[in-house]
């Protein structure tokens, strides 16, 4: 598919998408869109290598959960194209972070804008909290600390097939507190799963508020390497330092990159709800509104008519 | 004599998985102690350690499934369900991956007390959607559950005997069928596991004392069609009992109880298991002396079914084998 916007103009069609359905619906992931917006859009418009989309643009209701006996059973994963040897592969391991990754496939047109209208409708595919037939998504992550798993176990399994394809995993800071993340990187470099990459949202956010407050983890980056990852941190909102950070060499382990974000960057009226922000839902009519001007303005739209 | 079989699993596996590519043989730690030490030194290219993390061994073989292999983990029963339950359901249940998990000492087969004892992986395994459950209860159920498994379009949960283990049949595991040991007409006795060994101790002192026992050995508890067990239980007078390694809630025990419910058999149903209780440490025969698991328990429990009193005692039954306690076959311990 051709890249037909920059990736900066991709990040800020996130935000314009997750604004204006934050707005219509009282509430919504918005501060995942302010922090991973550059990420995403980075992912999807410039570094993943992806074949087109096999499934259709508007996305099919909810066909039902795997079993023997449902043969319609299909996952999100199309969305992201066929699962051939060459091409990468993508787990969104934080799923809540699913309305953000929905918005990222619209602006880089593998979702029809109408996917979003569907988002958490009952008997809907485009579920809140991602789930594995929802578009885009490949396997369950609705627990945090399961994807980096999940992907060493595919990349392993890819890299002993010969398939030249890496496997992605978009990563939030919050999963360093589950012991499963340090399990799953220490086999990674143990069996020298060099086609295994992450990018972690790093916004110091979790859903009680701001990591420092629930749960120190201290130096994430040393931790990795510790663990044996080669591990870069960046500024999160800078695409170039993503492009830079992508050729780290890592022979022989996995690469790990923390990209340092802000919960609230372009968004700045949302530090008022700091820290928190894991799910803004308005409190009254009028922060809704002071919301809606405020962050209309920043990101160039007019606010959104959600009076009906 | 009863034949016994030294270590069954280990040539069984390496017999079905070597040259195999697409099975991948994963441990954590419990290499030796799940008799996959001679595949791993043989055939190391299929061999993954994956340590003592089994949160990620749960994920990273659905990881692996993804990409297409046919992973079989090998641990004790209990270190591959308890603590990484959400992995082994996200990863591995929900999607129907072709995961194999291999779980050794079922039960109260080790004396490690009840951080190692899977009492209720059974209960836990038949609420799982997706779940396919086996047991094997002698040393052919041991060298066939390999193929029986791995035939599963799906994640397959196996508990596996090892060390030295009886044959008590010389058919394999065929998934789906159960084995029926005698057809008399008073009694139904439905076991499973190590447990029908015991039932087989204690048949020939009940045949003596004029019980006419109809036995049924299951090694494919989930799924489970019922229309045979109905049929077994039509032919018999008395009623049903169930003897299992595993508490009775929601084991072999519930899942008779269940057939009979939704089928309206108004027979009665004794159930022996553990009784809504952790085990604690000690040899496979006290533990099953204590907590009621063994033939004699089982001849008490027909005696309640009957009301007749048969004055069988331990003297009576046949001889319980002597399990050959020595490290090479590791009957019991680590």
């Amino acid at each position: 598919m051709r890249n037909e916007k920059s990736t900066q103009d991709v990040a800020l069609g996130i935000r314009r998408r997750v604004f204006e359905h934050a707005m219509k619906n009282n509430g919504g992931y918005l501060s995942q869109a302010c922090s991973a917006g550059e990420q995403l859009a980075w992912l999807y418009n410039e570094e993943l290598k992806l074949g087109d989309p096999t499934l259709p643009p508007i996305p099919k209701p909810f066909a039902g959960v795997p079993s023997a006996d449902n043969p319609d059973y299909h996952t999100g994963a199309g969305y992201n194209g066929p699962m051939e040897p060459q091409f990468d592969r993508l787990f969104i391991a934080p799923a809540h972070y699913a309305l953000v990754a929905y918005a990222t496939l619209i602006e880089v047109g593998r979702m029809a804008p109408e996917g979003l209208e569907m988002f958490n409708q009952d008997g809907s595919s485009v579920e809140m909290i991602g789930a594995e037939h929802s578009p885009g998504m490949e396997v369950h992550n609705g627990t945090l600390g399961i994807g980096l798993s999940t992907a060493a176990g595919l990349a392993y399994g890819r890299k002993r097939r010969g398939e030249p394809g890496r496997t992605w995993v978009f990563m939030s800071d919050g999963e360093v507190q589950e012991g499963q993340t340090w399990e799953a990187v220490q086999a990674a470099a143990f069996h020298g799963i060099d086609t295994l990459y992450a990018i972690m949202d790093v916004n110091d956010q979790q859903c009680d508020g701001a990591m420092s407050s629930v749960m120190e983890v201290g130096d994430i980056k040393q931790k990795f390497i510790t663990f044996g990852a080669a591990c870069v941190e960046i500024d999160g909102h800078d695409i170039q330092a993503m492009r830079d950070a992508v050729n780290e060499p890592h022979e022989g382990r996995p690469l790990i990159i923390l990209a340092r974000t802000n919960p609230f960057n372009t968004m700045p009226i949302l530090e008022e709800r700091f820290p928190r922000l894991h799910y803004v839902r308005f409190k009254s009519e009028d922060e809704r509104a002071r919301m809606n001007v405020s962050i209309a303005k920043d990101l160039g739209v007019e606010p959104i008519d959600y009076g009906h | 004599m009863v034949e016994m079989v030294t270590r069954p699993y280990a040539s069984a596996f390496e017999k079905y998985a070597a040259g195999n590519p697409d099975i991948l043989c994963l441990s954590a730690d419990l290499t030796s102690s799940c008799e996959v030490d001679g595949f791993r030194d043989r055939h190391p290219d299929q061999f993954i350690s994956l340590g003592m993390a089994e949160q990620n061994m749960m994920s990273f073989a659905g990881g692996l499934g993804l990409a297409g292999f046919r992973p079989f983990i090998h641990t004790f029963g209990v270190f591959m369900y308890r603590r990484p339950y959400d992995q082994l359901m996200a990863s591995i249940a929900y999607p129907r991956r072709k995961v194999r998990l291999m779980g050794f000492l079922p039960g109260v087969t080790t004396p490690g007390g009840m951080t190692h004892q899977s009492i209720e992986d059974i209960s836990v395994m038949r609420s799982i959607p997706n779940m396919t459950i086996l047991e094997t209860g002698d040393a052919t159920e041991v060298e066939s559950i390999c193929e029986a498994a791995d035939s599963i379009d799906g994640p397959v949960w196996c508990r596996i005997l090892r060390g030295s283990v009886p044959r008590l049949f010389d058919t394999p595991i065929k998934v789906g069928e159960m084995r029926e040991l005698a057809s008399g007409q008073d009694v139904l006795v439905v076991t499973t596991g190590i447990c029908t060994e015991e039932a087989l101790r204690a048949r020939s002192a009940l045949a003596k004392a004029g019980l006419s026992i109809r036995h049924l050995h299951i090694h494919t508890i989930k799924p489970f069609d019922p229309a045979a067990l109905l049929d077994h239980i039509e032919s018999v007078r008395h009623g049903v009992i169930t003897l299992e390694n595993h508490v009775t809630e929601g084991g072999v025990g519930s899942l008779v109880a269940e057939t009979m419910a939704d089928a309206g058999v108004g027979k009665r149903l004794i159930r022996l298991g553990l009784k809504d209780t952790y085990a604690h440490g000690g040899s496979r025969p006290y533990l099953m002396r204590y907590y009621k698991l063994d033939a004699l328990a089982l001849v008490e429990g027909i005696e309640q079914l009957t009301g007749q009193q048969f004055g069988i005692s331990e003297d009576d039954l046949d001889a319980a084998r002597v399990e050959d306690v020595h490290t090479l076959v590791k009957a019991e311990a680590l």
